[in-house]
């Protein structure tokens, strides 16, 4: 009885076997199939965007066409638009915001895991995230109440006094501007550099590191050599993650950049961002015109995004490429 | 053939869910659902009407998506609400592009004060031309001979104006713009009137309390906010010289007495601006809100609701105004909207003859 038994229960493990067999053939094309899906979704998804937002933006295209993006007029009631402050605030708010975070993250990123001692690393990195997590009005609102006013009477009269020969530290300091839209969105994007870069660094094996000391070189050479070398384009995904989110970035900007559509060289000038301007304007915009013209800014903002990241890899690329020949 | 097979299950399981919900929400309650999108402005008060008006009738609900003005215009011309609301009427062309006749049904009353911020806090009073010139970047010291003129006795600052404008589109700046076209000329030819304008000077903030957050920080700004607003909040609400040639102090009673004055040119579909109107009591810079709805409505039973609660509207509603600080309709003008509302009807039948 029990052998029998025995023998049955083995039969029935075979089928099972078998059958598993069967359904992990299937359930691998089913697998192939669900993640080919998810994939070609995203692709359906950006090109679907790229679709709605030219067909909408159509009505604005043909009535301003180039000038749309070298005009410097944005007048709702004549329903006459120019984007080219908003492009420029755009950038140059988000450019200022890697000047200062950019040394500030990676900087940051090599001490947490090159140079600082092991029991202060967890509480570092636990504040990082953080800082990633507090909701961008929070940012916006810290601005207004705390950075914007520190700006106007400490920052900016001692910037004119000392640097005001430039034509970037000039004109009546207001605290709200392109340089305080710069301050908050580089606060912003660190945690996302310093986090990324972190990883990034802890992933570069350490025979890199050893092989480099071995030779005789010194913590600086190292990290410099064998680390950040090797490291190169993780740390060029980091900063291009918070470029990303320092071109998309819009309440809290909106809150300390004083919404002006002007360009001006001073950073302590008001400006503009794309991203502010449709968040702005859009709730209101009653005409057909007005609204198609938000539209055709949001497509103009996915446009500059691609490119500005596009370049970025290309630089990256140009200048990885010299550092090989150079080598050889 | 699969993929119809499967398209007709499909709809075959859509359909059922309908029929569920359907069922489901006619079990529950017999509750009419009526759907309304637009002004941000009197948000509040559509807010507490719709809940007080659920107690008057029970077999009424409302919803009410306060999206903006622009995406209520939208909304009712592509009939995707049952309501629309605006801060700003619409133009000619916007009526004409709507499938059916709309009706602008006023609903309170707004008005927008100046805010200003000078070290000693002086109690300003302002000339409608001061207004419009300190806007437009003529007028740039506080110490301006015309600033001093209206304001004997005030120790005006050698200090700048700077100029706050909201960044957002508003109902708030469509008031402010359109009683600043009135009252200048080059106002209304260099900027004109609307949610957002092209300002020739100034700073925008986001919102009443980005306008007034910026004003406050920063000494010898001036901005604009909502009466209510600026109520809550203690700020210094000067007085405005009116059309009469009156200084008049921003209040709800002065609110009311704005379009008390605009009453007796009232025309008939209240596509009115109420800015810079007659009488001696009249603050200047108010408006109306209005609910849009159209003239001849698709349902019979939304039809007839909807005229009972507008009628509720002006009549109970507006003892519900003062708690949030907004100004009820004077009631000559109650009485002009009365007969707007028995002109909605059904299939060309008043719905409101009933009564």
């Amino acid at each position: 009885m029990v052998r029998e038994g025995g023998a049955a229960e083995g039969l029935s493990l075979l089928h099972l076997a078998r059958s598993t067999r069967k359904t992990g053939r299937w359930g691998d094309r089913l697998f192939r199939l669900l993640i080919r899906a998810a994939a070609l979704a995203l692709l359906g998804i950006v090109l679907g965007l790229v679709i709605v937002m030219i067909r909408a933006a159509l009505p604005s295209i043909r009535a301003f066409g180039w000038s749309f993006l070298f005009t410097s007029k944005w007048d709702p009631v004549a329903e006459h638009f120019g984007a080219l402050p908003l492009i420029y605030g755009t950038i140059v708010s988000a450019v200022l915001a890697l000047l200062i975070a950019v040394p500030l993250g990676i900087g940051a990123a090599v001490y947490l895991s090159e140079v600082a001692p092991s029991w202060i690393r967890p509480p570092i990195s636990f504040l990082v995230e953080l800082l990633a997590a507090v909701p961008s009005v929070v940012y916006g609102l810290w601005g207004v109440f705390v950075l914007a006013p520190w700006l106007r009477t400490q920052v900016q009269p001692a910037l004119g006094s000392t640097l005001g020969f430039l034509p970037l530290f000039q004109g009546p300091p207001y605290g709200v501007g392109m340089l305080a839209a710069g301050i908050i969105l580089a606060i912003m994007v660190v945690p996302f550099i310093i986090a990324v870069s972190r990883e990034v660094l802890l992933a570069v094996p350490n025979a890199q590191r050893e092989a480099a000391l071995a030779l005789g070189a010194t913590r600086w050479e190292t990290t410099r050599l064998a680390v950040l070398r090797y490291a190169r384009s993780g740390l060029t995904g980091a900063v291009l993650l918070g470029l990303g989110r320092a071109l998309g970035e819009t309440m809290a900007v909106t809150m300390v950049i004083g919404n002006r559509p002007e360009i001006s060289a001073s950073l302590f000038a008001p400006g503009y961002t794309m991203a502010s301007m449709i968040a702005n304007e859009f709730a209101e915009a009653t005409s057909d015109l007005y609204l198609s013209a938000l539209i055709e800014v949001g497509l103009l903002l996915f446009v500059v995004t691609v490119v500005v990241n596009a370049l970025a890899r290309l630089l990256v690329w140009s200048v990885g490429g010299t550092v090989k020949a150079v080598r050889e | 053939m699969k993929g119809v097979q499967v398209l007709g299950k499909l709809t075959g399981v859509i359909f059922a869910a309908l029929l569920l919900s359907v069922g489901y929400g006619g079990s529950v309650s017999a509750q009419l659902l009526m759907n309304g999108a637009g002004a941000t402005f009197p948000y509040p008060i559509y807010s507490k009407w719709f809940d007080e008006y659920t107690k008057v009738d029970p077999s009424v609900r409302f919803n009410y998506q306060s999206i903006g003005s622009g995406g209520g215009i939208r909304q009712i011309r592509e009939r995707t609400v049952d309501f629309g609301a605006s801060d700003g009427p619409m133009t000619d062309e916007q009526l004409k592009q709507a499938p059916g006749e709309l009706f602008h049904i006023p609903t309170v009353l707004g008005a927008v004060v100046a805010t200003y911020n000078l070290s000693g806090d002086p109690r300003l009073r302002f000339a409608p031309d001061l207004l419009a010139d300190i806007f437009l970047g003529k007028i740039t010291k506080w110490n301006d001979p015309r600033i001093a003129e209206v304001n004997p006795g005030v120790a005006l600052p050698n200090q700048p104006i700077i100029v706050v404008h909201r960044s957002d589109g508003s109902g708030t700046t469509y008031i402010w713009t359109d009683y600043l076209s009135k009252v200048s000329k080059e106002w209304e030819q260099k900027v004109g009137r609307g949610t957002s304008v092209n300002w020739p000077v100034g700073l925008g903030g986001k919102g009443n309390e980005g306008v007034s957050g910026q004003v406050k920080s920063m000494p010898g700004a001036i901005g604009y906010v909502e009466l209510a607003y600026a109520i809550k909040n203690n700020l210094p609400a000067p007085m405005v010289r009116n059309h009469a040639g009156k200084f008049v102090q921003p209040s709800i009673q002065s609110t009311t007495a704005a379009a008390a004055g605009a009453a007796k040119n009232m025309p008939s579909d209240f596509r009115v601006s109420l800015t810079n109107p007659p009488g001696d009591d009249a603050y200047p810079i108010a408006s109306f809100t209005w609910l849009l709805v159209y003239k001849d409505q698709a349902d019979a039973a939304k039809g007839r609701a909807m005229v009972k609660f507008l009628w509720w509207a002006i009549h109970d509603g507006q003892k519900y105004m003062s708690d949030l600080l907004y100004a009820p309709l004077p009631s000559q003008v109650a009485k002009e909207i009365e007969g707007k509302i028995r002109q909605i009807t059904y299939q060309g039948k008043p719905l409101l003859a009933a009564r």
